[in-house]
């Protein structure tokens, strides 16, 4: 048995004119929880076919338990379970006649396998005789990972699970997949909300096909440069424009109703700050000095080959 | 065979559920049936006409009397003047006019000669042409019945249809129907379900799973085969009970070739299917590409011996014309596989060529 669950090196795929993936690497080993995020057009949905041997790659290795996606791919496709971005269920047919079917055509039965998914089935099995196509959305995901389960995949492929589902379906699915992952099954998720990454054991961030950095989510937030603070105050769109002309400011960004401000010099006292501001007519200024969440370090990677190329 | 059978189960459960697939299936064959047999028919009963008779003798009556007793004329009136006619025409009904010159039976009598005239309303060419030739055959029939005894030298061609003795339209239609609905419930209905698997995605999860593409393509038609297979029944029974098909021929040869021929369609719509990613652009490629050429240039409707030559080589290479020649050869004459076993070979030939085509083209990934 390899080491790793998942090894992949320069990975390259076009189409046409773009560049969907771009010299992709990475490993990820046997029961991991491994995240993607990036915005939409990141690549991530590209590199899960290629992994699920939906699509060829142009150039690169990409081996999923050993067996190459090119040339193993029957193998891979019986170890393998996805669930694609779009849900692909049967909407004609019932939660159970669906769970059913999948289970038959990859040669097994509910009953077989019936503790590999009863977490996540008992939920919907109330709805068991409702048309799929009849579920909420967080039913639906339900649905399509349990029937994606079935078969008890080694790997599991889940391509943007959380997309169009509320906040707390998103939360119960996240520590669904968590407890899946005690059971020792590899799990891949692509996600463009950056809050979720806080739930694997490691990202990958991607932006326009490339993987930007690849660590725990705690690493990342380690590895943010800069010292960062959040500025409130009653007008946010002046608070912005003004707190970009301040000596020193690295970058600022609009998170909700408060302002990320970073700074490349890691003593900036807060009182000549707000003294600036209150100078500009600024009232009830708020400046709190905080911690990296996953999104500004997700926004300063974005910035950094940008930043190279100019200076 | 388990994953086989849940397939083909699953494949059941989408064509009950969605009532437009069904009322395809069931509802067509029978409106098709009753439309061809009872609207669109092209044989004539009870056309109006008016007869102008100046002389109004022993021979002017008895014509008039032919015609009227033969079923295909009824009488609308009797024109009083030579006027009346066009006015006739123009309100509509009229179809025929029957004029005969004054003093009809005593130019017979004297000269050997006289003088009907028939005006047919052509505004309507086909009915036109075949009332005025039905007018004229009882005419000459009546003359025939009348000389017989006087005239020494005749001809007289003694006229049997074959196979269809009354010249009806069912003989042609129902063959013709068949043809063209096996077609299109093989051929539309599955280029239709596997294209709505790639449109709704759903056909990405079928290829991740250990199913060969073979066990999806004949998962996916294997339903169609049946389904079209009870409609051709259905044709059949419909067509002897309402409209008094016979069928001379071996029934089980009959099924066979159908079978043979569903097969054909249902290779087509695979072939479709293949080519194409959307539900739409399938449903165009199997109306305007099958149904058109099957209605028109199979010999169907338009008889292909009166086409210019291109189309005729086009019309060698439409499948259903051939499906057409086995079943009317087996239906109308009592034919068996000796008969037709050309054809049959042709059906198998164009068969396999899609069945190629399609495995060649069948994708194991997505693009």
């Amino acid at each position: 048995m390899p080491e790793n669950s998942i090894h992949v090196q320069s990975l390259t795929k076009r189409f046409g004119e773009t560049l969907a993936l771009d010299d992709v690497s990475f490993d990820v080993a046997r029961g991991e929880l491994f995240g993607f995020i990036g915005p939409d057009g990141a690549g991530k949905t590209t590199l899960f076919r290629i992994l699920t041997t939906l699509l060829l790659a142009d150039k690169g290795i990409c081996n999923v338990e050993g067996l190459d996606v090119v040339k193993d791919y029957r193998k891979i496709r019986r170890i393998s379970g996805y669930m694609p971005g779009k849900f692909s269920l049967y909407q004609d047919l019932t939660v159970e006649e669906n769970l059913k079917f999948f289970a038959t055509i990859f040669g097994t039965t509910i009953r077989e396998n019936y503790s590999l998914v009863k977490d996540i089935y008992q939920q919907i099995e109330p709805f068991k005789n409702r048309k799929a196509g009849k579920l909420s959305g967080g039913m639906k995901q339900k649905l399509a990972l349990s029937c994606a389960m079935i078969h008890k995949p080694e790997v599991l492929f889940l391509d943007e699970p959380t997309t169009g589902v509320d906040a707390v379906s998103r939360l119960e699915f996240w520590q669904m997949l968590n407890r899946l992952k005690e059971s020792g099954i590899t799990i891949l998720v692509s996600t463009p909300y950056m809050d979720e990454a806080g739930q694997c054991d490691r990202v990958a961030l991607m932006q326009n096909g490339r993987i930007m950095t690849i660590s725990t989510p705690n690493e990342v937030i380690r590895n943010y440069p800069l010292s960062l603070f959040s500025v409130k105050s009653g007008d946010i769109y002046q608070l912005l424009s003004e707190l970009r002309l301040y000596p020193g400011v690295h970058s600022v960004y609009a998170f909700g109703q408060s302002a990320h401000v970073s700074f490349n010099d890691r003593n900036i006292e807060k009182e000549i700050l707000s003294d600036f501001l209150k100078k500009n007519h600024h009232e009830s200024v708020s400046i709190t000095p905080i911690e990296a969440t996953i999104e500004d370090c997700f926004m300063e990677l974005m910035n950094t080959p940008a930043k190279e190329k100019t200076t | 065979m388990r994953r086989f059978r849940g397939f083909v189960v699953k494949e059941f459960y989408h064509i009950f559920r969605d009532y437009r697939t069904l009322l395809i299936l069931f509802g067509m064959p029978a409106i098709q049936l009753m439309l061809f047999g009872y609207v669109l028919t092209n044989e004539i009963k009870d056309a109006k006409i008016v007869i102008y008779d100046p002389s109004r003798d022993v021979v002017t009556r008895k014509i008039s009397d032919k015609i009227l007793s033969s079923g295909y004329f009824v009488l609308e009136r009797n024109l009083v003047s030579v006027a009346e006619i066009e006015p006739a025409f123009k309100q509509g009904d009229v179809k025929l006019a029957l004029i005969y010159e004054p003093g009809f039976a005593g130019k017979l009598e004297k000269t050997g000669k006289a003088h009907i005239q028939i005006i047919g309303d052509a505004s309507d060419p086909n009915t036109a042409n075949m009332l005025v030739n039905y007018a004229s055959g009882i005419i000459s029939n009546y003359l025939v019945s009348m000389n017989s005894k006087k005239v020494p030298l005749q001809i007289i061609p003694e006229v049997r249809m074959m196979y269809n003795g009354e010249l009806k339209g069912v003989y042609m239609f129902v063959p013709g129907l068949m043809a063209m609905l096996l077609m299109l419930i093989s051929a539309l209905m599955t280029s239709l379900s596997i294209t709505k698997e790639k449109e709704l995605g759903t056909m990405e999860l079928l290829l991740v799973s250990p199913m060969r593409p073979s066990q999806i393509i004949i998962g996916k038609v294997f339903p169609y085969v049946f389904l079209a297979f009870i409609d051709a029944c259905i044709i059949l029974v419909l067509g002897k009970l309402v409209f008094g098909m016979p069928l001379l021929g071996s029934v089980f040869l009959l099924l066979l070739e159908s079978f043979l021929y569903i097969c054909m369609a249902l290779s087509l719509g695979i072939l479709i299917s293949n080519i194409t990613n959307s539900q739409q652009v399938a449903m165009m490629i199997s109306l305007v590409a099958l149904m058109l050429p099957t209605i028109l240039l199979s010999g169907f409707i338009f008889p292909v011996e009166n086409m210019p030559g291109i189309m005729q080589v086009l019309c060698h290479l439409m499948p259903p014309k051939y499906y057409i020649i086995i079943i009317k050869s087996i239906m109308l004459q009592g034919n068996g596989i000796e008969y037709v076993w050309n054809e049959t070979l042709i059906l198998i030939g164009f068969t396999a060529l899609f069945l190629a085509l399609s495995i060649k083209k069948f994708k194991v990934r997505l693009a």
